[in-house]
């Protein structure tokens, strides 16, 4: 029998006394959407593989405001950010990993002036520093050695952070063969679901944005689209399964793409 | 009657000076119309980004082809420019190439250059006029690009080789001059460019190419200065403002989006972190529903736009048939401000509204993909959250679901509507599955 998997909570922590090297936030795709929660479940298979000392926060996390501050409602999203805060800094949290783009930038970036300052990272970059350091082994001639694989890159990954590099790095580990699409990096094409958009029809135009992007996808031959993010990972699904392409093309997160190696 | 040319010429440069001043006066009030601003970043770097984009255009390379044209009529436009310090100083005093025997055989050369450097505008300038008339680029037939856009770019070309064409005949024929052995005119070498428009100005009488020199003199002279004037109320003005624009602009990342401080302190009191404070008032409004309500770097954006519609033929919603454009965002900003401008801010319009509709700013996913294309660093997105922002908190007016979703992250603390309770079951799930 397996060894059991361990999931540590801030709060069962703190009672012992101890302090996580990292806090994955999980966030609340990773934390309720089917989808997602596979994703998220990699990850915590990779970090208890690893021994990685981490903690999640369980209940006490909370949306961290990033659809309300765009969607134009400040107070929600400050609502929101202060009590996040509170909790992170009554746990004393100095890093944070997240799979979640939105989560990563609302985290890194706008934080700060309200009060609360971590380093956060993305899984990509996590991943990247893990294997980068030798931790992460990646078996040779795994599963994906060799395959054609292209990365969507998220808007808050990429513009919105700078982070292109760190992703590609993962799918090359896999010795897979990176094929990019026509628009990538600082140019890569939106996945419509940014701005809160990912909870609202879209305006009317002559197509929808996912579409778009995942026929651009197509077009590389790859056979998995890989993704970084959850709202991505959603509309490129979506997109791939209008093109009734589900049978030959995977839509997977880069954590699952390790995990499953 | 060389003081009359004198007298004309103070004139000439008196009116243009004084419309160009009244102009740029004004557009500096409209700028202030907006909030206060500090750009983040130390100074150095945005000195740093500044040159590398506005002084060397490295945008403008994102496309090779036209980035190379652009900037052969960008360093023509530079240092044609020092023979026009020649030309406005021989205007004043009533002299005839100043600089000529000041710089002997080097006058030559440099005349040389400028004349290779006018040929290369005229050139850069048919190919672009060929590009946005008949090539059929998207980003220059959008629908915010008729009338008075359309008019606006193709003028500036058109104007560009008029001025170019009129240097070099003046030189054609001071060449004649020259041979011809008339007065005043100095010896300036062969000029080699202009020497191939000879044959067009040759065998006429002396006086119709002293005639011919002095009328390209004037039209040279006097289509800069009609120039310079017209710049300033055309998106030409990009050749000034973007050096500015890139100064100012943010260096945080991308995703970040400005803080509402007056915000932060109503919410701190809510969640009772901060006594109120007795008599401070409350913020007057939230967002931003016209232009005083931007700040004032959003209003430079403005007036730094080119029009060339990169951050178009960037943007998702708009490749998608979307309604929103990022350049009419911009076009919309700098109309309105002339608008306030002229017939004051209570003039019963507003930038949300009679400029900008609801459905544009509702269609941005703030992928960025606009912030990224701009080669003069100016930011769409901004305009359009601060509008957002004045919908959702000054009119509570956002689609249904968007009212979900807050109500959700209200009550349950995520989007959707689970309860918080069940946020943790992956962890069960997992377990079980191993
Ligand atoms: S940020 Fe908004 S306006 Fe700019 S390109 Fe993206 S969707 Fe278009
Ligand atoms: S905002 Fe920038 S990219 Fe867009 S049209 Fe204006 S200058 Fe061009």
């Amino acid at each position: 029998m397996p060894e059991e998997i361990k999931i540590p909570t801030m709060a069962e922590l703190a009672a012992e006394g101890r302090n996580p090297e990292i806090l994955f936030w999980v966030g609340c795709a990773g934390s309720f959407d089917d989808r997602y929660k596979k994703v998220t479940k990699a990850i915590i298979r990779i970090l208890n593989k690893l021994d990685i000392n981490f903690a999640v926060l369980g209940t006490e996390e909370s949306c961290t405001g990033d659809p309300a501050r765009r969607a134009g409602n400040e107070f929600l999203f400050q609502m929101q950010a202060m009590s996040n805060i509170q909790v992170l800094d009554g746990y004393g949290i100095k890093k944070i990993v997240t799979a979640c783009p939105h989560c990563f930038n609302t985290l890194k970036n706008e934080y700060p002036d309200l009060g609360g300052n971590y380093e956060v990272l993305h899984h990509s970059q996590y991943l990247q520093t893990l294997i980068k350091d030798g931790k992460l082994k990646i078996a040779e001639g795994g599963k994906f050695k060799g395959q054609k694989i292209t990365f969507h890159d998220s808007c808050y990954l990429g513009r919105a952070n700078g982070v292109y590099e760190a992703p590609r790095a993962v799918i090359e580990a896999l010795d897979a063969d990176l094929v990019e699409m026509k628009r990538c990096k600082t140019k890569g094409l939106c996945c419509g679901a940014g701005g809160a958009q990912m909870f609202k029809d879209a305006e009317a135009g002559n197509k929808e944005i996912n579409i778009e992007r995942t026929e651009e996808a197509l077009e590389t031959g790859a056979e998995v689209i890989a993704a970084a993010c959850p709202f991505c990972m959603t509309m490129m699904s979506d997109g791939v399964k209008n093109k009734e392409k589900e049978k030959t093309v995977k839509v997977l997160d880069l954590a699952e793409l390790i995990d499953l190696n | 009657m060389a003081y009359l040319e004198q007298i004309g010429f103070l004139i000439l440069l008196g009116i243009s000076g004084w419309l160009i001043y009244k102009r740029v006066s004004f557009i500096k009030r409209n700028i202030n119309m907006g909030q206060s601003y500090k750009p983040k970043g130390p100074s150095s770097e945005r000195f740093k980004k500044m040159m590398l984009l506005a002084f060397g255009q490295k945008k403008m390379f994102d496309k090779p082809v036209a980035g190379i044209m652009h900037f052969l009529i960008y360093i023509g436009f530079v240092l044609i420019n020092i023979e026009v310090l020649e030309i406005i100083l021989d205007g004043i005093f009533g002299t005839h190439r100043l600089f000529a025997p000041v710089l002997g055989s080097f006058y030559s050369t440099l005349i040389n250059f400028f004349e290779i450097l006018a040929l290369g505008v005229i050139v850069s300038c048919l190919i672009f006029l060929i590009r946005r008339n008949v090539l059929s680029i998207d980003r220059f037939h959008k629908s915010e690009m008729t009338a008075w856009p359309k008019l606006d770019a193709n003028l500036i070309l058109i104007i560009e080789i008029v001025l170019m064409f009129a240097i070099l005949s003046m030189n054609a024929n001071d060449q004649i001059l020259q041979n011809a052995g008339a007065e005043h005119y100095t010896e300036t070498g062969s000029l080699f460019i202009s020497e191939m428009l000879i044959p067009l100005y040759n065998g006429m009488s002396v006086e119709m190419n002293l005639l011919l020199e002095r009328f390209f003199w004037w039209i040279h002279i006097a289509g800069i200065f009609a120039f310079a004037v017209y710049v300033t109320y055309s998106k030409h003005l990009h050749i000034f403002m973007a050096f500015p624009n890139t100064y100012f602009s943010n260096l945080s990342a991308k995703g970040k989006i400005k803080n509402m401080d007056d915000v932060s302190n109503e919410v701190k009191i809510m969640l009772g972190m901060q006594q109120p404070e007795g008599d401070a008032p409350p913020p007057s409004s939230f967002g931003a529903k016209d232009v005083n309500q931007l700040s004032w770097k959003n209003l430079m954006d403005a007036y730094s736009c080119t029009e060339c519609g990169r951050c178009t033929a960037e943007c998702p919603a708009n490749i998608t048939g979307k309604k929103l454009s990022p350049r009419k965002i911009m076009m919309d900003t700098r109309d309105r401000m002339e608008d306030a401008g002229k017939h004051g801010l209570e003039n019963g319009k507003f930038l949300l509204g009679d400029f900008i509709k609801e459905e544009e700013i509702m269609a941005c996913t703030s992928c960025n993909a606009c912030v990224e294309a701009c080669p003069v660093s100016i930011n769409p997105l901004e305009i359009i959250l601060e509008l957002r922002r004045y919908k959702v908190m000054e009119e509570s007016k956002t689609p249904p679901e968007w009212t979900a979703m807050m109500t959700n992250i209200e009550n349950n603390f995520a989007p959707w509507a689970f309860s918080p309770s069940d946020r943790f079951n992956w962890a069960n799930e997992l377990k079980s599955e191993n």
